[in-house]
């Protein structure tokens, strides 16, 4: 059970609001002050995909965030395209994505998100299957001062 | 915090001063400045992004886009930026390779290709 879950239309307009509720959930449950500007960073980069992935398939559904404390602070944005992750949509890193972005005008190939929080995230995953796609991705709290 | 454009021109140069935050929601703003800059013949652009608060990936492919679109008529674009946390996403996909990245908008005017 997610300590926060906040769902929201595929619109880009909300992405924000996900971001900062993100951000105001892993300081109350006790992430290092010092990862938040990388949890903003993922999480926001995590909605806008399904967000663009919602848009791309004319999928008016909610995109789920869900935010808890398992020991760790573990988010999860979820999508509800289905299908697998596209093979171009695997993270790259490094000049990997300099070549695939400097292909395009204005917009990125998709992938460059998931190569975002690839290189900001040590712990992710990504799933997929018949009821959409899940970017999981998790961040060590604070020892506990007893 | 919404997105903040101003522009002012320096000779062939033109400065852009962009300020809050660039994402999915906002970066069409500026794709569209950028646009109408290179339209009107402006091809040498200074991005000044000191007082940007958050970039992703979307904001990345507008800049990159306008380095296309600059290029294309043998123009520039140059980036000003100090913020580590926004300097860290150019180095994550490796964008630092591509824009030349100044400390300061004078020396982003004063460089020489």
């Amino acid at each position: 059970m997610a300590s926060v879950e906040l769902r929201f239309s595929p619109l880009p307009a909300h992405v924000r609001t996900a971001r900062l509720v993100a951000v105001a959930a892993a300081r109350r449950i006790g992430v290092d002050e010092d990862a938040l500007d990388e949890i903003r960073l993922a999480v926001g980069e995590a909605a806008a995909r399904a967000v663009r992935r919602h848009q791309a398939h004319e999928c008016d559904d909610p995109v789920v965030v869900s935010l808890s404390d398992e020991g760790t602070f573990v988010v999860e944005v979820s999508d509800r395209v289905p299908g697998s992750v596209d093979t171009d949509e695997r993270p790259m890193s490094g000049s990997a994505g300099f070549t695939a972005v400097s292909g395009g005008d204005g917009v990125f190939p998709s992938g460059v998100d998931l190569a975002v929080i690839a290189g900001l995230v040590e712990d992710v995953t990504v799933t997929s299957g018949p009821g959409g796609s899940v970017v999981r991705m998790c961040w060590p709290l604070r020892p506990r001062v007893d | 915090m919404d997105l903040s454009l101003t522009s002012r021109d320096e000779g062939i140069r033109t400065v852009v001063g962009v300020g809050g935050e660039i994402d999915v929601y906002t970066a069409p703003k500026l794709r569209e400045q950028i646009v109408k800059l290179v339209d009107d013949g402006r091809y040498h652009l200074v991005i000044d992004m000191e007082d940007v608060e958050f970039l992703d990936s979307t904001g990345l492919g507008v800049l990159v886009g306008g380095l296309k679109r600059a290029r294309a008529h043998d123009g520039s674009l140059r980036l000003v930026c100090t913020q580590e946390r926004i300097l860290k996403i150019f180095r994550i996909t490796g964008l630092t390779k591509v824009f030349p990245i100044y400390a300061t908008v004078d020396e982003a005017l004063a460089a020489q290709d």
